[in-house]
């Protein structure tokens, strides 16, 4: 088995005075998808916001291909290749979608303007929809057109794990199964990791290779999907009682 | 009366272009940091000292400008790093008042060397003036409003279309998404008061040729930028543009019609006007069917 690429051991995270995150372990390999699933107010959103540098850690380690990234900020843990896609999409309205894709690689493109105009391309490929709406504004486009720019531009930072939160948010079953198929070409062509916070519990079961459990700030269940699927409390708070495994 | 009317016209688009690049440095530093940058007006004093201090130590004109603007540059960098930086997080109003500090102690500095007599600079293109629909045009004039123009078309073509100023306009967006592709907000702030800095210091070696240059000219030009900026709505640089027009307008022909002596008060009056009428500004619809 491959060594992990993101590790986060014990990681503990302080908002507003109270501890949030009491001492989480997840690790996650190159070309892996691994949902965290849990209630409102688990910590997932933290949790996420922690390894990409949004909330300095209180205590515990987060590395990257065994790179400590310590308590670097957002803006330098992107240049390390972890990309954070945030809940509710926070695409920049007034800019087009092309302007939108160009800020994705903004870390380096005072070092290779040319290589991140030449990518724009790439997204363009993953999501043929944004080729026809390069020109509108981030705010003209519809929910799923919006995730699909919030996904496009995270790519653009060229990301080696890639953070995803609630990408289904409101979003139509098609729309939903256009964004887990595409997650799961990337992972297979590029090798890229993914971490999965999703209310749509049925989606990531689908998507993810394993999938842990939160709770108030804790993992308190992790397993492969079919696993938790079998797991009594697992079907019954977040599936319902008469949900069927498919397959 | 009716026949000083294109007169008063030109001399209002005259100082209005300077207020419009005034009002420009407040809302490019509003939109980026959220804060009221109240030592905006000191930035256009600055630069003509300097520049009148760099002419008189043998530069021609044109080096003496661009050094002054580059000089001023640097300072607003300076206010952003050491004064205002560290109070991030801060009360709004403590860095409001932060920036009234500066802007007194910019004043207080500047009398200390300057002394408090005027300066005078030279016009960039000595010669007679323009006669235009039987108004009188300076030669500086025309540069007034042609430097203006050009800054607001070239400031457009920085935001509208390089990557750069995406970047500011994004991070004056959302700062948070714009932290995670790797764009600084601590840079775009520094970033946003160099530039206006630089906006000031064109308006203020621009207009002294015409005014002359003195150590408290900046209490006035600031007031009647922040004025321009709240018509724009604080938020909006074309309708802040136009708004520095407007105040321009009313100034001139509150001097022409009425008397000098109360065009101040009613330039302000314009300003409590708005504030009463519509407090996000007079011109916050364009703003919004821009956004």
């Amino acid at each position: 088995m491959t060594a992990p690429l993101l590790e986060v051991c014990g990681i503990r995270t302080r908002r507003g005075g109270i501890e949030v995150l009491h001492g989480i372990d997840l690790d996650v390999r190159a070309g892996e998808i691994v949902a965290v699933i849990g209630p409102n107010g688990a910590g997932k959103s933290t949790l996420l916001g922690t390894i990409a540098g949004v909330f300095p850690p209180a205590g515990g380690r987060v590395r990257l291909a065994g790179h400590d990234l310590g308590r670097r900020a957002a803006e330098e843990i992107v240049r390390m290749g972890v990309c954070l896609v945030p809940e509710r999409r926070q695409i920049w309205s007034g800019l087009t979608v092309r302007q939108n894709l160009l800020l994705g690689g903004y870390h380096r493109y005072w070092r290779d303007r040319a290589g991140v105009r030449a990518d724009v391309a790439r997204p363009l490929r993953i999501f043929p929809k944004l080729a026809e709406l390069i020109h509108r504004a981030g705010g003209h486009l519809s929910g799923g057109e919006q995730q699909m720019l919030a996904i496009a531009r995270g790519l653009m930072s060229r990301p080696r794990v890639l953070l995803l939160d609630e990408p289904s948010l409101g979003l139509a079953p098609r729309v939903v199964r256009e964004i887990t198929q595409t997650l799961e070409q990337l992972r297979r062509a590029e090798g890229l990791a993914v971490v999965l916070v999703e209310q749509n519990v049925k989606a990531a079961m689908l998507v993810a290779d394993r999938v842990c459990v939160m709770e108030r700030g804790r993992i308190v269940l992790r397993g492969r999907p079919a696993e938790l699927l079998a797991h009594p409390g697992v079907r019954s708070a977040y599936l319902g009682k008469g949900y069927e495994v498919a397959g | 009366m009716l026949a000083l009317l294109p007169q008063l016209v030109l001399t209002g688009l005259t100082v209005g272009s300077i207020y419009a690049l005034v009002a420009l440095g407040f809302v490019v530093i509003y939109n980026v940091t959220g804060i009221l940058n109240f030592a905006q007006g000191e930035f256009p004093m600055l630069g003509a000292l300097l520049c009148a201090s760099l002419l008189a130590g043998g530069l021609s004109v044109p080096l003496a400008a661009v050094a002054a603007v580059a000089a001023v540059c640097v300072l607003g960098a300076l206010v952003e790093r050491l004064a205002v930086e560290p109070a991030y997080g801060s009360h709004p109003l403590t860095l409001i008042i932060i920036t009234f500090g500066v802007s007194m102690a910019f004043r207080g500095l500047a009398l200390m060397v300057w002394g408090a007599d005027p300066y005078t600079l030279p016009e960039f293109t000595p010669g007679a003036p323009l006669v235009l629909l039987s108004g009188v045009l300076t030669r500086q004039a025309v540069w007034a409003i042609g430097l203006s123009l050009a800054v607001v078309a070239a400031l457009f073509l920085f935001f509208a279309c390089t990557v750069p100023g995406a970047a500011v306009r994004a991070c004056a967006d959302n700062p948070f998404a714009s932290r995670l592709v790797g764009i600084s907000p601590r840079r775009t702030s520094l970033f946003a008061f160099t530039l206006s800095a630089g906006l000031g210091a064109v308006a203020g070696i621009v207009i002294a040729p015409i005014t002359g240059a003195t150590y408290d000219m900046g209490l006035g030009l600031g007031l009647k930028g922040f004025v321009a900026a709240v018509i724009g709505g604080l938020t909006n640089a074309p309708a802040a543009v136009v708004g520095g027009y407007l105040v321009g307008l009313i100034e001139a022909l509150a001097t022409g019609f009425l008397t000098p002596g109360y065009s101040g008060a009613i330039t302000f009056l314009v300003l409590l006007l708005v504030l009463f009428l519509q407090r996000e500004g007079l011109l916050h619809g364009a703003q919004r069917r821009r956004a």
